[in-house]
């Protein structure tokens, strides 16, 4: 498949489409609008962007008194960051005090690559679904990435959103729909399930084709909303297909897979499961493909694991 | 429109049904209640354009306490505007009731959670920066503590109040000097104030943030610049009112105990009485 757009671009192109229809809807950014491809929005709507400098605390509290006046607010900062460091903003002056902020990590996961671990967020799924309300959104290709925002920005409460910088494939979908909360079917498959969500669905799905020549279907769904987590869907690909793989660009502790594994078998559900991500242990370097095919998160590296599991007896 | 006299009865009342609270509760941070009373005071019944009917609606002056430790003191003085009955105020820190030791907006009156130090500021920005952008009239104030202003996110969003020539903010630092270890220029120097303030582009003022006079002067006098945002350094006493309270550290979280309680209460009666 050939790569269309980043995720990003979708972003900030959908969110300056919004701004248009919406004097009142803001982004504000920490010194960060080149990284967020915001710089047209700004040109565009220069009334509707608020600029923090480098300060992502205060990025997410001056959000929030925004969102407080009534107005619909993009808090946006590199991932790494905004996860981090605004951690206990995001978890007091939003989540707990209700402002409806939409909180969008840019350039998230390793999409960094070599730049190092200061850079990489594989941990914000964790954090993240551990504070309550708040939605957290991870789009697989443009497709989602303009019905998240979309969706977000109609939604009264935070949301994380989470972007990668890489150039994603438009992905095909056996449903044409998108909801916050509700998996999206990429790919039907009865020997085994693919759960991803994010830049990991589009190699998910690459596995599945190289799966596919070997004879064996997998289904692939994209899981972009971990928070509030599809449980039928998973429920459905554990208990329909003969086995899961869960994929994402995060922590193994914490994120995708180990939510997937705490409601399967907290329902008594079990089947061949493998939960691929990052180890707890010091990121190799490299660019964010030879990270990925490092950690068996390239298409190969999949169907290598699926073959695996499906040996397993 | 209250007198001076008026409000400073006002202020004993608060400090009586302060401690009778903290007595129930059987917590509170009572010296920083006791020294922010008379700021709150002024600003909920002299300064606020806001009240129970107006809260609702999205133009009244906006309050964000930032030292949301001192809750019992501010929860006090919106039962008195008549936020909500003095009565649901039996019930802080009980099972279930979202009265508790810090201020949320489950509680009639409060406009953002707090308790965590060094978030209020940058919200009270955000809600001043809307303010300019609508080109509404609204004024934000935020009470902070002194020791509260190491938290680095304070200067942060000094920077940006300044940046935005937001002067229709208003900090105000409760300068009571002290923090639960000790004095705050002990634990980790912070004057001179008034310098660090004005190099960050706010207009400054001095005042005794315990005399009521002071206080109604130094608020009707904002913006003290034009085009740049204000900050208030009222220097107050902890635990001011009650005599064995002031200035001593340990009654940054200290609940009176009977005999401690009624020599407060008599000390109150005193004061009201001279007031009469």
């Amino acid at each position: 498949m050939e790569p269309a757009q980043a995720n990003l671009e979708v972003f900030s192109a959908t969110l300056l489409e919004l701004a248009r229809q919406n004097p009142d809807l803001l982004v504000v950014t920490s010194d960060s609008r080149g990284s967020a491809k915001l710089a047209p929005f700004a040109k565009a709507v220069p009334g509707q962007i608020v600029e923090v400098g480098i300060a992502e605390q205060n990025l997410v509290g001056v959000a929030a008194g925004l969102a407080a006046a009534g107005k619909t607010v993009f808090a946006v900062s590199p991932a790494c960051f905004l996860t981090a460091r605004a951690l206990e903003q995001i978890k007091n002056d939003l989540c707990y005090s209700d402002r409806p902020v939409k909180v969008v990590g840019i350039s998230a996961g390793v999409s960094y690559g070599a730049l190092g671990t200061t850079h990489h967020s594989l941990h914000d799924y964790a954090v993240l679904r551990a504070i309550h309300n708040v939605t957290i959104v991870a789009p697989a290709d443009g497709f989602e990435s303009r019905e998240a925002v979309r969706a977000a920005a109609q939604l009264p409460a935070p949301v994380y959103l989470r972007f990668g910088k890489k150039r994603m494939p438009h992905l095909p979908r056996v449903d044409a729909g998108f909801a916050l909360g509700k998996a999206s079917l990429i790919r039907q498959g009865r020997d085994l399930s693919f759960l991803a969500c994010g830049e990991t669905v589009a190699p998910a799905f690459e596995a599945a084709e190289l799966l596919a020549k070997e004879g064996v279907e997998c289904r692939v769904l994209s899981l972009h909303t971990l928070k509030p987590l599809d449980y039928e869907a998973v429920r459905r690909a554990a208990t329909e297909t003969g086995g899961v793989i869960t994929a994402e660009e995060h922590s193994v502790s914490g994120g995708l897979g180990e939510a997937c594994a705490a409601l399967l078998l907290q329902e008594g559900i079990h089947t061949r499961f493998k939960i691929m991500g990052f180890p707890d242990d010091h990121t190799v370097t490299g660019s964010q493909d030879e990270i990925f095919r490092h950690y068996g998160l390239d298409g190969p590296g999949l169907a290598a694991t699926a073959r695996k599991l499906l040996a397993k007896r | 429109m209250l007198s001076e006299r008026d409000l400073q009865r006002r202020s004993v009342q608060y400090r009586q049904a302060l401690l009778r609270l903290i007595r129930t509760a059987k917590a509170g941070h009572t010296g920083g209640d006791l020294s922010c009373l008379d700021i709150l005071n002024v600003l909920y019944n002299r300064i606020l354009r806001v009240g129970p009917e107006t809260f609702k609606g999205p133009d009244h002056d906006h309050f964000i306490q930032s030292k949301g430790h001192c809750a019992e003191a501010l929860f006090v003085v919106l039962a008195d505007r008549g936020f909500f009955p003095e009565k649901d105020l039996e019930t802080l820190n009980r099972y279930g009731s979202h009265y508790i030791g810090h201020p949320t907006r489950e509680v009639y009156g409060v406009e953002q959670n707090t308790g965590a130090l060094g978030h209020g500021l940058a919200v009270a920005v955000g809600l001043a920066l809307a303010g300019k952008m609508d080109r509404k009239d609204y004024r934000v104030f935020c009470l902070l503590g002194d020791g509260e202003l190491a938290e680095g996110s304070n200067w942060e969003a000094a920077m940006t109040a300044a940046h935005y020539r937001l002067d229709n903010l208003v900090a105000i630092v409760d300068r009571n000097g002290l923090q639960i270890t000790g004095s705050t220029e002990d634990v980790c120097q912070l004057s001179p104030l008034d310098e660090k303030f004005a190099a960050f582009g706010f207009g400054v003022q001095r005042c005794n943030g315990n005399d009521i006079g002071e206080l109604v002067r130094t608020f009707e006098a904002v913006p003290f610049r034009p085009g740049k945002p204000s900050v208030v350094l009222a220097k107050t006493r902890k635990g001011k009112g009650v005599s064995f309270m002031e200035n001593v550290a340990k009654w940054h979280h200290g609940v009176p105990n009977e005999e401690e309680f009624n020599r407060a209460m008599s000390e109150l009666e005193a004061a009201q009485a001279a007031l009469a």
